[in-house]
């Protein structure tokens, strides 16, 4: 997977709200057509990273990149390199579905010619080619989960950041939504993920674990597992984050 | 009387949305009951109607024998509620919350002490904190313990675990069943199937029906059909793979493995592990495990799916 090349590097990178320090000294890379698994408990730190590579807060100091860009000096590249998706914050409600994809893809500087053969594209992929005239306010919460995804990744981002994308969607919808999130990193975009669904935890290639500020542990959910002696991720998870473990040697090793 | 919750036939719409669509149902004295369901399912309207907030369109329903429309204000007196959304006061402090909600209801915090002192002792170092500078577990907490200061009988809890991490979401589950144990009736919501298995009966919703109720246990238990893990090295291959097999009634990922149930009855495991050789996969593992509640709830799901057509 290294070969694949570094959509993000950080390197020491460090946030201080005041005397507070919310990114405590974080090294990571993350992979292009990865799928990156961004896990912790609340408060410990993953919002403050998230903002920091989207090119939205400045780090304290640290060497970060993302999609090649310096997160110091270029995030006006970075936000036009990027996409994301919440759960909050997803669609217009007032718009149309066609009048959301026009205005996005217009935001990121798509002539109209290609957003209008895009359109037709996904409207058929999705199956939505009878609702593209009609507002995101009269669409199934699945529904509009699956078009805010392919809205944040219209414009071929190299890195698509999703935060928390399948809070209160249906347990079959919540697997179809990953089935999408697996095509786009098939294709080559890659995907930062956060989520509280410890099962989805297992569909990342990797996960970082984020205790107080600290990446406490990253590798593959095989590797965590067999780790921290877990079955499940949910294990690995509330041993990390309970402290009911401390790291185990080989991940020690890697950060001295 | 050993009802603790009677619902009888409550139908509510809104526009031409039907939000709930005939419930029945009861819930028993000293019961941790959970309602089991996606956004759009119901959850919150049923709450509401159950907290004298909204009124059903039809039906009836009763906490504690007190009629939720005729005796509204009883019910706000025996129940505490503590809704989805954190609606406690962001710009008082977390002991001036607790005060305001202790002197609404004419009690004080020392009178009830013993009721929240397991939960609130956590917070108490924070006291002077504005609530709204709280974080999410810790809010939750203090919403829990404002719900409870007035010693309800019936707690009823929407969606308390939403947005809450793991840790904290285990963690507030073993305050509930604390609290249980004292012998309040709890109802609570939840869109995470996982958290089914902690209480006694669940419901499962889905927009405004109810597909079933029962003990998590035998909810699972009345599966009828069998359920295989399944797993190889290329796990987005074998998904595709086992979703074009021809005898596939369903497959979905379920963690490292994918839950696989077949069409036929007999020789499935065979008939799976020749077509995934035939497919060339390589460190095929098949085995038979218990159905879990999302087993369930996704299998009735596209039942009624089916139905509806």
């Amino acid at each position: 997977m290294e070969n694949r090349g570094v959509v993000i590097q950080a390197r020491n990178m460090v946030k201080k709200f005041g005397h507070f320090t919310a990114n405590d000294n974080l090294n990571f890379d993350v992979y292009k057509g990865e799928i990156f698994g961004f896990l912790g408990a609340n408060g410990a730190g993953k919002t403050t990273a998230i903002r920091i590579l989207c090119g939205l807060s400045a780090p304290t100091s640290g060497k970060i990149t993302v999609a090649g860009y310096d997160v110091h000096r270029q995030t006006e590249s970075i936000k036009k390199n990027i996409g994301y998706m919440s759960q909050k914050f997803t669609l217009y409600d007032n718009l149309t579905v066609w009048e959301n994809i026009r205005f996005y893809a217009g935001i990121y500087g798509m002539k109209l010619s290609a957003i209008k053969v895009k359109t037709d594209r996904l409207m058929k992929n999705l199956d939505l080619e009878h609702a593209r005239d009609k507002r995101i306010a009269s669409l199934p919460l699945g529904w509009k989960q699956k078009l805010a995804f392919s809205v944040a990744i219209f414009h071929d981002p190299k890195i698509v950041f999703l935060d928390e994308p399948t809070g209160g969607v249906d347990p079959i919808t919540r697997r179809q939504f990953w089935d999408m999130i697996y095509e786009t990193a098939h294709s080559g975009i890659t995907v930062f993920v956060t989520t509280h669904y410890m099962d989805e935890a297992e569909y990342c290639d990797r996960v970082s674990i984020m205790v107080d500020g600290r990446i406490d542990a990253l590798d593959t959910p095989a590797k965590l597992k067999k780790n921290y002696k877990a079955k499940t991720m949910n294990d690995v998870f509330l041993k990390l984050a309970r402290g009911e473990n401390v790291c185990p040697d080989s991940y020690r090793e890697l950060n001295s | 009387m050993h009802e603790s919750i009677q619902v009888k036939n409550i139908t509510k719409t809104y526009d031409k949305v039907i939000a709930l669509n005939s419930i029945n149902f009861e819930v028993e004295k000293g019961e941790l009951f959970g309602l089991i369901g996606p956004d759009g399912a119901g959850k919150t309207t049923l709450l509401r109607i159950l907290t004298s907030l909204l009124v059903p369109d039809s039906g009836e329903a009763f906490m504690n024998g007190y009629h939720v429309v005729k005796d509204y204000k009883t019910i706000r007196n025996i129940a505490g509620y503590m809704p989805g959304r954190f609606s406690l006061y962001q710009d008082l402090t977390v002991e001036e919350n607790l005060e305001f909600f202790a002197t609404t209801f004419g009690t004080t915090i020392s009178e009830n002490y013993d009721l929240i002192k397991d939960i609130y002792i956590q917070i108490e170092p924070f006291k002077t904190r504005l609530a709204g500078r709280l974080s999410g577990g810790m809010k939750q907490k203090l919403a829990l313990s404002c719900a409870l200061i007035h010693k309800p009988e019936i707690l009823v809890l929407d969606e308390p675990t939403t947005g809450v991490d793991a840790v904290s979401r285990k963690e507030f589950w073993e305050m509930l069943i604390r609290l249980k144990n004292q012998g309040i009736t709890i109802i609570v919501s939840t869109p995470y199937m996982d958290e089914a298995g902690m209480c006694d009966r669940v419901a499962l919703m889905q927009k405004g029906d109810i597909l079933q109720i029962d003990t998590p246990e035998d909810i699972a238990g009345q599966f009828a059909k069998k359920v295989f893990a399944v797993k190889a090295e290329n796990v987005y291959n074998l998904l595709r793979d086992i979703q074009a097999f021809e005898h596939t009634h369903s497959v979905y990922p379920f963690g490292e493995y994918l839950h696989y149930i077949s069409k036929t009855t007999s020789n499935i495991k065979e008939e799976l592990s020749n077509y995934l050789d035939s497919k060339n996969h390589k460190s095929v593992k098949i085995m038979t495990v218990k159905p879990d509640i999302e087993d369930c709830f996704m299998e009735l799901m596209t039942k009624t799916v089916n139905n509806g057509e």
